[in-house]
């Protein structure tokens, strides 16, 4: 497989000795309300170095947590993609407008938006973030109050435009104005933080498909965000799963929104380039 | 080293008996990642270290190891080797070099140093994600149970 020699070894020896479950991903396909079929697994974008396939997150998930997505009705997420949608056309702030004003149908000016992001905006100059378009919009275009980065209005707002994307292939641009912030986040990526001196990869690149106590070790991706947790039965953003991870290597984290994360949100996107957008997706 | 034996007199001469000083954390000796005397001076209790072992509050190795010893706590991880035969793969001292700072035998291993406390990037305060004043960091397990893991896994034959 794809793992380092040492680290597959010691997984076999693992697995032999206890006679364990097997924790390898499986081979699982998904189609989403029988027509949108999202590519679960693909080839690795050429930037990446030690792993040859990624694979979404729905692959290290029980049958019956993957069963969640296979229908929209089926699935807790798309409560809020439609509180979100009410939202859409809600008008809102001094300038007496609603994201329909400009935007009219969600599901055709979203469509492939998702799918790009984060990008550097040539307008703004900066990479940003869906989060950080939508807060531009309602401060500048409506005059409305910006909402909290990883809050739950904020992140349904982001659920509903993945919504409309899904099952087209994450294509986010890592060179021209965005390779400084790509370089920064895959620094951040590989850096041990806290106590426990963990950094992404040491889980999520060498050690994925093995197992943290209960825990089933994925790749990361982020293909599927927001991704509905039955752990807190909501949407959960990227920034705020970040935050969580840094947290558990008992580190000082990164606030949500800070240029950091971007940074690594950015980064952690383009591993996922090729998969389709999944999101919302549900988790444990 | 005179100094420690010094002071351990010293401590042993005030306290009557039994104690004797613990070595901090910044003052073990590794050779070739292991370190031959007990960081307490004393013996562990393998019944303790198997309880730190288990524990998700404490050392929870089972969060990444597999010990067949350890079976009726529940989800072994298999992130790391087993630890079934590590009493006879490595020696005593081999084993409390590796378990207090791992990195020292296996460069780069992925596997926390529980008895360390400088040269972290952006050390926290427990499971808060808040940040700490690096005078403040504790190891992750005391001399204490650093003795007691090494007791238990010296056990496993």
């Amino acid at each position: 497989m794809k793992f380092k020699a040492l680290t597959a070894l010691s997984g076999v020896l693992a697995i032999t000795a206890a006679g364990a479950v097997s924790a390898d991903p499986d081979d699982d396909t998904l189609v989403i309300n029988g027509e949108i079929e999202i590519v679960t697994k693909t080839a690795a974008p050429e930037h990446m170095e030690y792993i040859d396939e990624v694979m979404s997150g729905w692959h290290f998930r029980s049958d019956e947590t993957q069963a969640f997505e296979l229908d929209d009705f089926d699935n807790p997420g798309m409560l809020f993609v439609e509180q979100a949608m009410d939202v859409w056309d809600t008008v809102e702030g001094e300038k007496g407008k609603s994201c329909a004003d400009c935007h009219e149908a969600v599901e055709d000016s979203m469509k492939g938006v998702r799918a790009v992001y984060p990008k550097y905006v040539e307008s703004a100059g900066e990479v940003r973030t869906l989060e950080m378009q939508i807060n531009d919009c309602r401060t500048n275009a409506m005059g409305a109050e910006a909402w909290k980065y990883d809050g739950d209005d904020i992140t349904n707002m982001v659920a509903l435009i993945s919504s409309v994307s899904r099952g087209m292939p994450i294509n986010v641009a890592i060179d021209g104005p965005a390779e400084m912030m790509w370089e920064q986040g895959k620094e951040l990526y590989y850096t041990r933080t806290g106590q426990l001196e963990l950094s992404c990869a040491n889980c999520h690149e060498d050690s994925y498909g093995m197992m943290i106590r209960a825990d089933h070790l994925s790749q990361g991706q982020i293909n599927g965000f927001p991704a509905y947790r039955l752990k807190n039965a909501k949407l959960n953003s990227v920034h705020a799963r970040f935050k969580g991870c840094v947290r558990d290597t008992r580190a000082e984290t990164f606030a949500p929104g800070s240029p950091e994360f971007v940074a690594l949100e950015l980064y952690v996107a383009s591993r996922g380039n090729g998969l389709s957008v999944e999101g919302p997706s549900v988790r444990n | 080293m005179k100094r420690a034996f010094t002071a351990a007199i010293a401590a042993t001469i005030l306290a009557g008996a039994a104690m004797a000083e613990t070595v901090a954390p910044g003052d073990v000796v590794y050779e070739d990642g292991a370190v031959a005397a007990s960081l307490t001076g004393a013996a562990g209790s393998a019944d303790e270290g198997a309880t730190v072992m288990s524990s998700k509050s404490i050392g929870n190795c089972i969060s990444c190891h597999q010990v067949t010893a350890l079976n009726d706590a529940p989800f072994h991880g298999d992130v790391g080797p087993t630890l079934d035969g590590a009493g006879d793969r490595w020696t005593e001292a081999e084993l409390r070099g590796i378990v207090a700072n791992a990195k020292k035998t296996f460069d780069e291993s992925m596997m926390p140093s529980f008895y360390k406390v400088e040269g972290f990037t952006r050390p926290g305060t427990a499971y808060t994600g808040k940040g700490i004043d690096a005078a403040d960091i504790t190891p992750l397990l005391s001399a204490e149970q650093i003795e007691d893991v090494v007791a238990f896994l010296v056990t496993l034959k």
